[in-house]
């Protein structure tokens, strides 16, 4: 048997990187997952930016999840200052999270991973083939990036927050409008599930690290301690002993290790970290379509996703109450440099994000250190790919255009981002 | 589609990312109520981050990111090789973006502070049009859907597209947001163009003039009067230059 794979720019991800398999007379010689993204070096460019600054630029870092890495700029900033934002703009910060959650599994579920499983090559012909699924994704997008808009003052690249916590609030009568329309979302999110179940899903596993924030009463977004399936726990601080960055030959993406070789972040990591603390409709869904912890097969982050959906509409109209009946106290503080080092850890759509600013007492970053999801999946991709390989071709499968679809769809699994992972 | 009776084409779309946070592109897939039709009046022939299928036969190229590497001046020249129309979609390509703010350190120092002894291949940040002849610039970090949605309109009947002329002032007060100098904090609105809707002012934080700037834009009197509100010139050329808008501008 002999099969040449040579993806060149995998198309439904973000960002550009290379798949290669080659297997001579039966066996396997090589399969790769390389990140050829063009390196943006954020790190270098936040240097000398002041502090009302970082949120802004760090945003940038990527289309996608631009709330979450302003974020945590925002929030590493506050560590350094020791600055403790009011419930209210806590509150805000965390519905717009939830936003960014949804909006961003929702593309990825419809957009990036369905058309594999549907057997096209982009979801445009559902235009045609299935208006009723595309009107179901334009829904839940549309709901997910109003809740943004609302919140956050932008999808893209969010203007409401700041060091001291958010600077413009959101009319309590336009939120009334988003909670119904989440309450309507919730049905489009269990149509999506029954959807889902009908996919077939990939019978693959690889014993796996997972690292993720840990809540303590609630499913983890903003701060918190840090943990892995394989015992690992550490502070927020601490992050550099989680994620042990190293430059490897060929990628411009960094790669991270724990107690194994790789380990993976992002939506299945969470969920087998913080399973009960999801919302019982969430575990509900989980349990239909055959998700527990300890779950090592890399395609049920696509279940994943939908049950964090699922768990954040539940949680958005939550908070949409608890603003609404609260009264208008104050959802910002005053801010004062001083000099220190601050890390803001936050689970990003793709995963945990680290961001890390040392400041002048001029209120001015003198040095950033960003360790993103993707950057810490990467490795776990590339160690995914031969194990993956081998059983797929154990298991009957033996022409190169199979074969590399299914690689194709591992790499889409783990929803890269690719110009986040070399920011 | 029809306009003023008339029959068009549906032309062939394709949307290429250089360096970037592909938030541009990001938004031609947002605005959900009009997406449907916006793909029925459009051929999206090749965008790699939504499909796998992709063809060399397109009318008009959207290439969003700045240019900062080899490879991508050999693909932007290709695609500028196929394109009828090559459009600059947003600030990074238009200007360089925030990338540009690279340009401003040691690019070997960059380097061996971020990739240590392995250093990658990286060059000073480019805009679309230092590279190859650009037809059309939509600025914006991010682009607004609807001025895009505006643009593609035009060009599929060939009728020319005006940007706004004033500045992201005017847009700022017909939203009623309280002006940002009332609060004490700088922004560059007076003197950018127009057709964000204003943002940035709305929530708190200023402008940061990522559309770069307007025509009919005072810079003279912008900068006396920011003067006199207390800023330097320190401050408001640190403003200028965020998105690279304002190359050769600054005060
Ligand atoms: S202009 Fe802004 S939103 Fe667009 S690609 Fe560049 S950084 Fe992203
Ligand atoms: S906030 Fe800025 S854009 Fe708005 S009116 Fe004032 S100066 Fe103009
Ligand atoms: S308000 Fe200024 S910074 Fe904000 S989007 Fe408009 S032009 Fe860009």
């Amino acid at each position: 048997m002999r099969v040449d794979i040579d993806v060149r720019h995998l198309a439904r991800i973000e960002g550009h990187g290379n798949i290669v398999v080659r297997i001579a007379d039966g066996d396997l010689k090589e399969a790769r997952w390389d990140v050829v993204e063009t390196p943006r070096f954020f790190e270098v460019m936040l240097k000398g930016k002041h502090f009302s600054a970082a949120g802004i630029l760090a945003a940038r870092i990527c289309g996608i999840c631009s709330i979450s890495h302003c974020l945590t700029a925002v929030r590493a900033t506050e560590r350094a200052f020791g600055v403790t934002v009011p419930d209210a703009a806590a509150r805000l910060r965390l519905l717009a999270k939830h936003g960014e959650t949804i909006q961003s599994h929702v593309l990825h579920f419809f957009f990036l991973a369905a058309p594999d499983f549907l057997g096209l090559s982009s979801a445009i012909p559902l235009v045609e083939a299935d208006p009723e699924v595309l009107q179901r994704a334009l829904r839940l997008k549309g709901l997910a990036n109003r809740l943004c808009d609302a919140v956050a003052g932008r999808t893209t690249h969010p203007v409401a927050f700041q060091p001291g916590g958010v600077s413009m609030v959101p009319e309590k009568r336009v939120l009334s409008a988003i909670r119904n329309e989440l309450e309507d979302g919730l049905d489009d999110l269990h149509a999506t599930a029954r959807l889902l179940a009908t996919f077939e899903i990939p019978d693959f596993e690889r014993e796996t690290e997972f690292v993720a924030l840990r809540g303590e009463r609630e499913y983890p977004f903003i701060g918190g301690r840090l943990v892995s399936s394989d015992g690992v726990e550490r502070a927020e601080n601490e992050y550099l002993e989680m994620t042990n960055e190293a430059v490897v030959a060929g990628n411009t993406s960094k790669w991270s290790s724990l107690s194994r070789e790789s380990y993976a972040v992002g939506p299945l990591a969470r969920c087998n970290l913080n399973f009960e603390l999801l919302h019982p409709e969430a575990r509900q869904i989980a349990a239909n379509l055959g998700l527990a912890p300890l779950c090592h097969n890399p395609f049920m982050a696509h279940v994943a996703r939908l049950v964090e959906c699922v768990h954040c509409a539940h949680e958005a109209i939550r908070l949409v109450d608890e603003i609404v009946s609260s009264g208008d106290e104050p959802a910002m503080v005053a801010v004062a440099p001083v000099a220190g080092e601050g890390v803001g850890a936050v689970e990003a759509p793709r995963g945990i994000l680290f961001h890390h600013y040392r400041y002048g007492g001029d209120g001015r970053i003198e040095s950033a250190n960003c360790v993103v999801p993707t950057a810490q999946n990467n490795g776990n991709i590339h160690r995914d790919l031969p194990d993956f390989v081998r059983q797929m071709v154990e298991s009957g499968v033996n022409d190169d255009q199979r074969l590399e679809l299914l690689c194709s769809m591992l790499v889409r699994s783990y929803d890269p981002c690719l110009s986040c992972s070399v920011h | 589609m029809k306009y003023l009776g008339i029959d068009s084409v549906r032309p062939r779309i394709a949307v290429f990312e250089l360096t970037g946070c592909e938030g541009c592109e990001l938004q031609l897939a947002n605005k959900e109520e009009t997406l449907a039709a916006f793909l029925d009046a459009v051929e999206v022939v090749n965008f790699r981050e939504i499909s796998s299928s992709s063809s060399d036969d397109y009318d008009i190229a959207f290439v969003d990111g700045a240019v900062s590497r080899a490879d991508e001046v050999e693909r932007l020249e290709v695609i500028r090789e196929h394109a009828k129309v090559l459009v600059a979609l947003g600030s990074c390509a238009c200007f360089g973006g925030v990338s540009r703010l690279k340009n401003a350190f040691d690019l070997n120092e960059a380097n061996r502070e971020v990739y240590g002894d392995r250093p990658q291949e990286t060059l000073p940040v480019r805009a679309v049009s230092e590279v190859v002849a650009v037809d059309l610039e939509i600025p914006g970090c991010p682009v607004s859907k609807d001025e895009v949605e505006r643009i593609v309109q035009h060009l599929i009947w060939d009728v020319p597209y005006h940007f706004p002329a004033y500045p992201v002032c005017l847009e700022c007060k017909q939203r009623y947001t309280v002006c940002t100098y009332e609060v004490g904090l700088l922004c560059l609105g007076p003197i950018t163009r127009a057709g964000c809707n204003a943002p940035c002012p709305a929530g708190g934080l200023g402008c940061w003039g990522c559309r770069g700037p307007a025509v009919e834009a005072n810079a003279e009197e912008f900068l006396t009067t920011v003067h006199e509100r207390g800023f330097t010139n320190d401050e408001i050329a640190e403003r200028m230059s965020f998105f690279g808008g304002f190359e050769g501008l600054l005060p």
